[in-house]
């Protein structure tokens, strides 16, 4: 099917591609896009971002990234747990800014596919940390080492 | 028929094969329109995954420090800062430069990507210089479990970020030798892509290996 294509650029030949491929229609969807080119780039709702965006963000970065760096090299609070939660807390909104305001995230790129990428990709990945911390401290926990007279009681 | 075949015989000659084909296809049916940033999103969130089983490991070992040197002993937090701060730089350089992309100027596109090329590999020199430290202190990789998973997880964003440098200055080449056709522009903005993320990950570094490493 390809190779018939490799012939005919001209306009002209438009009708003449609908009648010798009527019967492929089925097959359509499956090869000879995978470019993307000639296509206007505005309309896809991908926004490239103006200076402001560039610099909101950065400046929101510095904020963000000054912040925890102080609370942990000032030993501003009094408990540790508080600060690791605080800075966490932190970064997790940087890494909004940085999605928002540098990689342009939002719910209409790429006719949405970014973002339901990106919403699984973020499943997964809380999946596996959570599991994993969760699976390897009980296992940390159970499998100490087991006295002697425990070890007969077991069943 | 005549708009999209009018759209087509402007842009910049592309392989006969791929014109006819797109001429066919798109007219008829809408499909997301640029397909390679949708599959380089595609890549970054797989390499996303690979990062988040690298911190998972770090997680879990973090403080296995088998008698040896913890966090608190090696991490050098000022600079960190400096690094972060280099990375952070980068990443607003390289945002100028799509701005000056997009505008058509080449020197300054070109000057822009040359600062984030500096950046970067100011970064990669700092984290070469801390790993070469570490090591001298006996604190390498074979220490601890501890230091295995943490020059695993850093070392890998580093190896991303050296990745990046390469592809950037291929790119300057290429920006030099072809103009901003709408294949270097496209590269630019995989690369913008690409920067951007190496930034996200390493918020996530500071924050969960150096800073939570060196209160604990």
């Amino acid at each position: 099917m390809s190779t018939a294509h490799t012939h005919d650029a001209t306009p002209g030949s438009a009708a003449a591609h609908g009648e010798r491929h009527g019967s492929s229609h089925g097959h359509r969807h499956g090869d000879g896009h995978g470019d993307g080119h000639g296509h206007g780039h505005g309309s896809d709702g991908h926004d490239h971002g103006s200076l402001l965006t560039y610099v909101t963000g950065f400046l929101l970065s510095v904020i963000l990234t000054a912040i925890p760096f102080w609370l942990v090299m000032a030993k501003v609070l009094p408990s540790q747990q508080v600060t690791a939660l605080v800075i966490l807390g932190f970064a997790a909104v940087q890494v909004v800014v940085h999605m928002v305001y540098f990689l342009h995230m939002n719910a209409r790129a790429e006719g949405g596919w970014n973002m339901l990428a990106m919403i699984f990709t973020v499943m997964v990945v809380v999946i596996t940390l959570s599991g994993s911390l969760w699976v390897m401290y009980h296992l940390n926990h159970n499998m100490m080492p087991t006295p002697a007279h425990q070890m007969r009681e077991m069943p | 028929m005549n708009a999209p075949t009018l759209e087509f015989a402007a842009v910049a000659p592309e392989p006969a094969l791929q014109q006819t084909a797109s001429k066919q296809f798109h007219v008829l049916e809408h499909h997301p329109e640029n397909g390679t940033l949708l599959g380089f999103w595609l890549y970054l969130m797989s390499d996303c995954l690979i990062f988040a089983c690298l911190f998972a490991t770090y997680a879990v070992l973090g403080h296995s420090y088998a008698a040896g040197p913890s966090g608190k002993d090696l991490f050098d937090l000022p600079l960190v800062a400096v690094n972060t701060s280099l990375l952070l730089l980068s990443s607003i350089t390289y945002g100028f430069a799509m701005l000056t992309m997009q505008q058509k100027q080449m020197r300054a596109t070109l000057i822009w990507l040359a600062v984030t090329g500096v950046l970067g590999a100011g970064f990669v020199t700092l984290e070469l210089t801390e790993f070469a430290h570490l090591i001298q202190e006996g604190a390498g990789p074979q220490r601890s479990a501890f230091l295995s998973s943490f020059f695993t997880l850093v070392g890998t964003h580093g190896l991303h970020v050296t990745c990046g440098l390469i592809w950037l200055v291929t790119l300057m080449v290429q920006l030099g030798m072809h103009g901003f056709s709408e294949a270097n522009q496209r590269r630019l903005q995989c690369l913008s892509m690409f920067w951007h993320f190496l930034d996200v990950i390493w918020i996530g570094v500071f924050t969960f290996v150096y800073l939570m490493g060196s209160m604990a």
